[in-house]
């Protein structure tokens, strides 16, 4: 299948595997942003691939994993009212707030619907005039435009029974957190894709220039992401710390201008708690004033839960790439996807997940 | 630091979800935490897709099936043909000829008269085409809003030849693992006609009731240990359960797993592995490994096996667990399906 087989190809990537051995001279710990490309590197074993000398480490771009669970306590407490249908991606509907998650509300009653695209939910907020259509988005910059403009054509068509209840983040603020923090171990990033398919390259300039950390934009295929790593790697052990955009076929410098366009119309910069790191100055989302009307935070007297207790699962470390999944005493034994300790055992995207999906045999420390 | 007081809840088991019926890991659950201890007994243990019993010297398999697909029309097939597939296809993967077969009809109130003759219709073609009559059935109306059209039941009986011993705990290490064609049609066919899921797509669902390719690959004269027609989860689900049965670990191949481009597009741009999609007109087998290339022959005669391959192999190693080497050469697990992508495939 064209733009799949030739990025999955084994000879392609056992040449860039080579590549890899015959550059590499010191040990380099590099950070997948995006959970879609830890995801990769499991599923193809490209850790277990590559020479020793190189720890990936995975990093917060997993969405359903750095929502705070208050969003999902807001979620199912509209869900669970007579008159309201609450609408999601099916990922959302297993994550657990801090009582239930929306699948199990789902079983008490509640009328929760799964959709691939926020434009389905107008359709079922047109299609059903008597309920109030809420529609629960997380994500980062990949999802929030497509978010932004179902919000935009409601207001174009005065469909006043829909409404966003919206988490959405940003990824560079978040690398500019981990960069800067003290315990930082990653010398080389690699960029997610998709965003940078959206939002474009300079921010991601400013954070080499500051930092003077290499940062290659990374695909999510496994060809893509050995190019990254290639990438990354000699840049470092040239000493050189630059931006590049190993995946040119989606990415340009300038990213998709109109996305942009609808994006800034939409939504607003603001603080944004992630879970598992906190609080984080304007690396989130927020509805503009003009659209308040469809924003479901303030359309509906919503309880306002208390902060979450910190967590004593180790996903922050995960989170920073601090410490890996397999480092967790609960892993794969008392925590695991069914009885979730922590988000990022959660979603499919998250690294625990991805870890025990794949990679458990390897393991001797599971029950 | 104890792990245990994380603020996160463990999933809610003392409802049924969507996914107890999804055929992975809450279904297994279900039936050993809830049906295996009520109504246990050594015929129920052995977990088969069909009961094996004797009655006065002839072996009998017994099975039954619901089956709750929505759209109950999809492109290749209906409610109808598939509950008579399903049931054909459980007896036949224990190395039953099917013979007889009930049906019983759970009516919502207000179904037109018209959609039932057509379903109906389709049972009768369906059953002609399995060699099979349908001899005894039921029928119940529930006020609207309480089924969603139409439900049916199906049960079946076949006899078994008093030789055979197909079981999911026959496999052992070495075994080869046959698989009849490509996976996740019937799925992507129904996702395709999914309310709030907007694709478009040529694919067919590949049901299709399974007895006359079993009855060439039994008489190919080869040592099958085991079969199964990977319906709800998958060739993943049906691996894993022969494995954790058989005690042995079953390894499979990516690059020798037949997939249509279609399926797999569809796949990729929804996210889901097509290793975890349901078909209803596949069969694999797990045999022993100096029968494979005889088998695998006598597969790809038949017409619904003429895309067969061997996908894998059983190993000592990692008992208990399906892996896979990956077209790069590394090994991954193939899970357990936790949650039901897609429920009421069939």
């Amino acid at each position: 299948m064209k733009y799949l087989d030739e990025y999955r190809d084994g000879r392609l990537a056992a040449r860039l595997l080579r590549e890899i051995e015959r550059k590499v001279a010191h040990p380099w710990v590099l950070m997948e942003i995006c959970g879609g490309q830890t995801h990769t590197i499991m599923r193809y074993g490209l850790d277990e691939l590559l020479p020793s000398s190189i720890e990936l480490v995975h990093g917060p771009g997993c969405p359903v994993c750095v929502t705070p669970a208050s969003i999902l306590d807001r979620a199912i407490e509209l869900a669970q009212r007579d008159d309201v249908t609450l609408v999601s991606y099916g990922d959302l509907l297993r994550v657990p707030g801090t009582k239930i998650d929306l699948f199990s509300a789902k079983a008490r009653g509640a009328d929760v619907r799964m959709v691939y695209s926020p434009l389905d939910a107008l359709r079922i907020a047109r299609l059903n005039s008597n309920r109030k259509v809420v529609f629960l988005a997380v994500g980062f910059e990949t999802t929030a435009p497509a978010n932004a403009m179902a919000v935009y054509q409601a207001h174009r068509e005065g469909l006043d029974n829909f409404f966003l209840l919206a988490s959405h983040v940003l990824v560079p603020p978040a690398i500019r957190a981990l960069a800067a923090s003290p315990d930082n171990r990653v010398q080389g990033f690699i960029a997610p894709g998709h965003v940078c398919t959206v939002v474009g390259c300079s921010d991601y300039e400013d954070l080499v220039q500051e930092f003077h950390v290499p940062i290659v934009v990374g695909g999510f295929e496994p060809v893509d992401l050995l190019q990254a790593i290639l990438g990354l790697v000699t840049q470092l052990e040239e000493g050189r710390a630059e931006f590049a955009n190993e995946y040119t076929r989606s990415v340009s410098y300038r990213g998709n201008l109109e996305a942009q366009r609808i994006l800034r119309e939409v939504f607003e910069v603001a603080d944004q708690s992630w879970r598992g790191l906190g609080e984080i100055p304007q690396s989130g989302l927020r509805l503009r004033g003009k659209f308040a009307a469809w924003d479901a935070d303030k359309v509906f007297d919503l309880q306002v839960p208390q902060a979450e207790a910190p967590s004593a699962c180790i996903s922050a470390e995960i989170l920073k790439g601090l410490q890996k999944p397999t480092d967790c005493s609960a892993f794969g034994s008392v925590c695991t996807p069914e009885s979730p300790l922590g988000a990022p055992m959660v979603s499919s995207e998250g690294a625990c997940s991805a870890y025990y999906q794949y990679r458990r045999h390897s393991l001797v420390t599971i029950q | 630091m104890n792990p245990l007081t994380c603020p996160l809840p463990v999933f809610d088991t003392e409802t049924i979800l969507m996914g107890h019926g999804g055929g992975g890991r809450l279904s297994a659950d279900l039936f050993r935490n809830i049906f295996l201890p009520a109504f246990g007994n050594s015929i129920l243990g052995r977990a088969d897709d069909q009961a094996l019993v004797e009655i006065g010297g002839a072996r009998l398999a017994f099975t039954t099936d619901s089956f709750v697909v929505k759209p109950l029309f999809f492109r290749g097939g209906d409610i109808g043909s598939l509950a008579v597939h399903g049931t054909v296809n459980d007896l036949a993967v224990g190395g039953a000829t099917p013979l007889f077969l009930s049906a019983a009809f759970i009516l919502e109130e207000g179904f037109p008269l018209e959609s039932l003759r057509r379903i109906v219709s389709s049972m009768r073609e369906a059953a002609q085409r399995a060699s099979v009559q349908i001899v005894t059935g039921d029928t119940k109306v529930v006020e609207k809003g309480s089924c969603d059209g139409m439900f049916i039941n199906t049960a079946g009986i076949g006899i078994v030849d008093t030789n055979l011993h197909l079981s999911a705990d026959q496999a052992r290490p070495g075994d080869v693992v046959l698989l009849s064609g490509p996976i996740g049609d019937h799925g992507i066919a129904i996702l395709a006609e999914r309310e709030g899921l907007s694709f478009e797509t040529d694919i067919v669902s590949d049901t299709a009731p399974l007895h006359s390719l079993v009855a060439d690959l039994l008489a190919a004269g080869a040592t099958i240990r085991c079969m199964r027609d990977p319906t709800r989860g998958g060739v993943a689900s049906s691996c894993n359960e022969i494995a954790q049965t058989s005690g042995v670990g079953i390894q499979l191949e990516e690059k020798a797993i037949p997939l249509r481009d279609e399926v797999r597009g569809a796949c990729e741009l929804l996210g889901l592995d097509p290793l975890y999609i349901a078909n209803e007109g596949k069969l694999l087998a797990i045999c022993a490994p100096e029968d494979a290339e005889r088998l695998l022959d006598a597969m790809q005669r038949h017409p619904l096996g003429r895309c067969a391959s061997r996908i894998g192999k059983v190993t000592s190693e990692n008992s208990g667990l399906l892996t896979m080497r990956t077209a790069l050469g590394a090994t991954r697990i193939v899970d357990m399906l936790a949650n039901d992508p897609l429920p009421r495939i069939c």
